[in-house]
């Protein structure tokens, strides 16, 4: 569906995106993970063929977007990370008038609506104005209006950024429905959960460049352990004990806040820190995840960002 | 969801017009406030300084009047071109700053399959259906008024139209390049309508300014919009050269406006 080869963007001396390779499949959820700043926007907006690229190869369903911009753009749905509606305008308005950017006649879209709304959970919400909506069901109203056009790419820039738990969960719900129904979803995120959640194969990115590609769990596998064991002593004593823990799982980590112990049997090791009398004010065994990946090919934590 | 019947999308070439059904469907919200100021405006302008001031100047003229018509005529055609014009800034400049600054509509409208050209002559399309509302509620209350006649509809409802498209058109390049939009309403406001609406010949004929401030007049599309239509209007004497510098003058401000901002609007929504 999407090929890019050393896909670059620079303005000025400052190169946003720097020799990127990937490659998205029909039918999977690809995510682009990094931190603010690492270039995933900038290679979301190439992908949606609304960004002229400074050098490299890209094709979006078989066709170059520096020629065929418009072509491509009909078939993709696009979320931007900042929703961009017209507030002025009702709900279902906002949906009417991005369908009628398509070209698609306003019969096909009385119909359509309608789907789109029940999909999105809005249906009581049809004449609403914007402005009364919550950050959810603006997000969600962001999502039915990309998918106005029936695109088989959809892009999601920073889906669940700037929501709350609850309607993360909804969001990602709605995003699986959609998946099962054979759209292609690319999603960048700075949430390692949601991208365990929601993606098949993804790539990490940092400072422009991609540090590792793959799936959540080969990714995990790869670079960290199974287990993670987290210890807290506060903050001035994390690094004293963490020089005293040698021999202790295969890999340790010294954040501001914690230490990381990198294991196979967390609940073993999380004894043996105890056994040379050093007694944690919070302890936690869990499961690595991306997160920790991503502290090992960069050093530096998501969270941190 | 039947994403699979995905052969409705199609991209468009009357992508433009689009673009200018949605900028309607925007002005339809703001229906009361353009119908008021559209009556409101002309209404108190003809009462206040056609009537009041009107009275004065006739009555200290010689000829009773201006020009040889009653000020009240003298100044119809430069009210309905002041109208025009400003109406249609107002229709480039907010949806302008808003699509580009406010809500980022226009990368969204960019994602579509529209291009930033056909997004930019959309919002030109709209302004001149307002600009013409405008000019025909204007042009009726002035006939209301009897500051015009009935026959000019023809002649002087266009012009004005024409003018003020051309002076949106430019206004819609200048708009497409305001990055801080801190102030730039004000601004122009302040430092181009604001003269442009004294200084083009509005209540007094342009040559009774010292030739240091007629140049104002000039390059003002108001004022060629206004010699164009007192011409019309009341037969104000115009030579042929004359009508055909306003005309063209007019007529480029529009052609650069509109290459301009289709340029302008492609590059900064692919930037």
């Amino acid at each position: 569906m999407i090929r890019a080869r050393r896909l670059t963007k620079t303005y000025g001396d400052f190169v946003a995106v720097d020799g990127v390779d990937l490659q998205v499949e029909r039918g999977e959820a690809f995510g682009i993970l990094g931190p603010n700043g690492a270039g995933k926007s900038t290679t979301m907006r190439m992908l949606g063929a609304t960004l002229k690229r400074t050098s490299g190869e890209l094709t979006i369903l078989d066709r170059d977007p520096s020629t065929q911009g418009p072509v491509i753009r009909a078939h993709l749905g696009v979320v931007p990370q900042d929703d961009a509606l017209d507030t002025e305008l009702t709900v279902a308005e906002n949906l009417l008038t991005y369908g009628r950017y398509f070209g698609l006649s306003r019969s096909y879209l009385r119909g359509r609506i309608d789907e789109l709304l029940e999909f999105a959970q809005l249906t009581d919400k049809r004449d609403a104005k914007v402005d009364a909506l919550s950050g959810g069901m603006k997000r969600r109203l962001t999502i039915a209006r990309g998918l106005v056009n029936e695109p088989s790419i959809l892009l999601l820039d920073e889906p669940t950024t700037g929501l709350d738990p609850q309607a993360r969960h909804i969001l990602w719900d709605r995003l699986f429905r959609l998946k099962e129904t054979g759209v292609t979803l690319v999603i960048t995120t700075h949430y390692m959960d949601e991208a365990e959640q929601l993606c098949d194969r993804l790539v990490v990115m940092d400072q422009g460049t991609i540090v590792a590609e793959g799936s959540p769990a080969d990714l995990i596998r790869a670079h960290s352990t199974r287990e993670v064991v987290e210890v807290r002593f506060g903050s001035d004593r994390n690094p004293e004990v963490a020089a005293q823990l040698d021999g202790i799982g295969t890999r340790r980590e010294v954040l501001p806040d914690r230490i990381l112990v990198y294991t196979d049997s967390g609940e073993e090791d999380l004894q043996a820190i105890v056994a040379r009398g050093f007694m944690p004010v919070t302890s936690l065994v869990r499961r690595a995840s991306l997160e920790d990946v991503f502290l090992r090919l960069t050093g530096r934590s998501l969270a941190d960002e | 969801m039947s994403i699979d019947s995905r052969a409705v999308a199609r991209p468009g070439h009357r992508g433009a017009l689009f673009v200018a059904e949605y900028r309607l469907r925007n002005m339809w919200k703001w229906r009361g406030a353009i119908i008021a100021f559209g009556l409101g405006n002309p209404v108190l302008y003809l009462a206040s300084v056609g009537l009041g001031v009107g009275l004065l100047v006739d009555a200290n003229s010689p000829t009773g009047g201006v020009d040889g018509v009653p000020y009240l005529v003298f100044i119809a055609p430069a009210l309905l071109a002041t109208a025009a014009i400003q109406g249609g800034m107002d229709e480039v400049t907010f949806p302008t700053l808003s699509g580009f600054i406010w809500n980022r509509l226009f990368f969204a409208m960019r994602a579509t399959s529209l291009t930033g050209g056909q997004i930019a002559d959309g919002v030109l399309v709209a302004a001149m259906v307002r600009v013409l509302f405008t000019t025909v509620v204007y042009w009726l209350v002035l006939w209301a008024f009897g500051a015009v006649a009935w026959d000019s509809a023809l002649s002087l409802i266009p012009v004005s139209t024409f003018a003020g498209v051309c002076w949106a058109a430019l206004m819609l390049a200048v708009t497409a390049n305001v990055t801080d939009d801190g102030g730039f309403l004000a601004l122009a406001g302040r430092v181009v309508i604001m003269p442009m609406f004294l200084f083009s010949g509005t209540f007094y004929p342009l040559a009774a300014l010292p030739l240091a401030v007629r140049w104002i007049g000039w390059i003002s599309p108001l004022w060629h919009a206004t010699e164009l239509g007192r011409w019309l209007s009341y037969g104000m004497p115009l030579p042929p050269w004359r009508i055909a510098v306003s005309v063209v003058y007019l007529l480029a401000m529009g052609i650069v406006g509109v290459v301009v901002a289709r340029r302008r609007f492609e590059a900064r929504l692919t930037r």
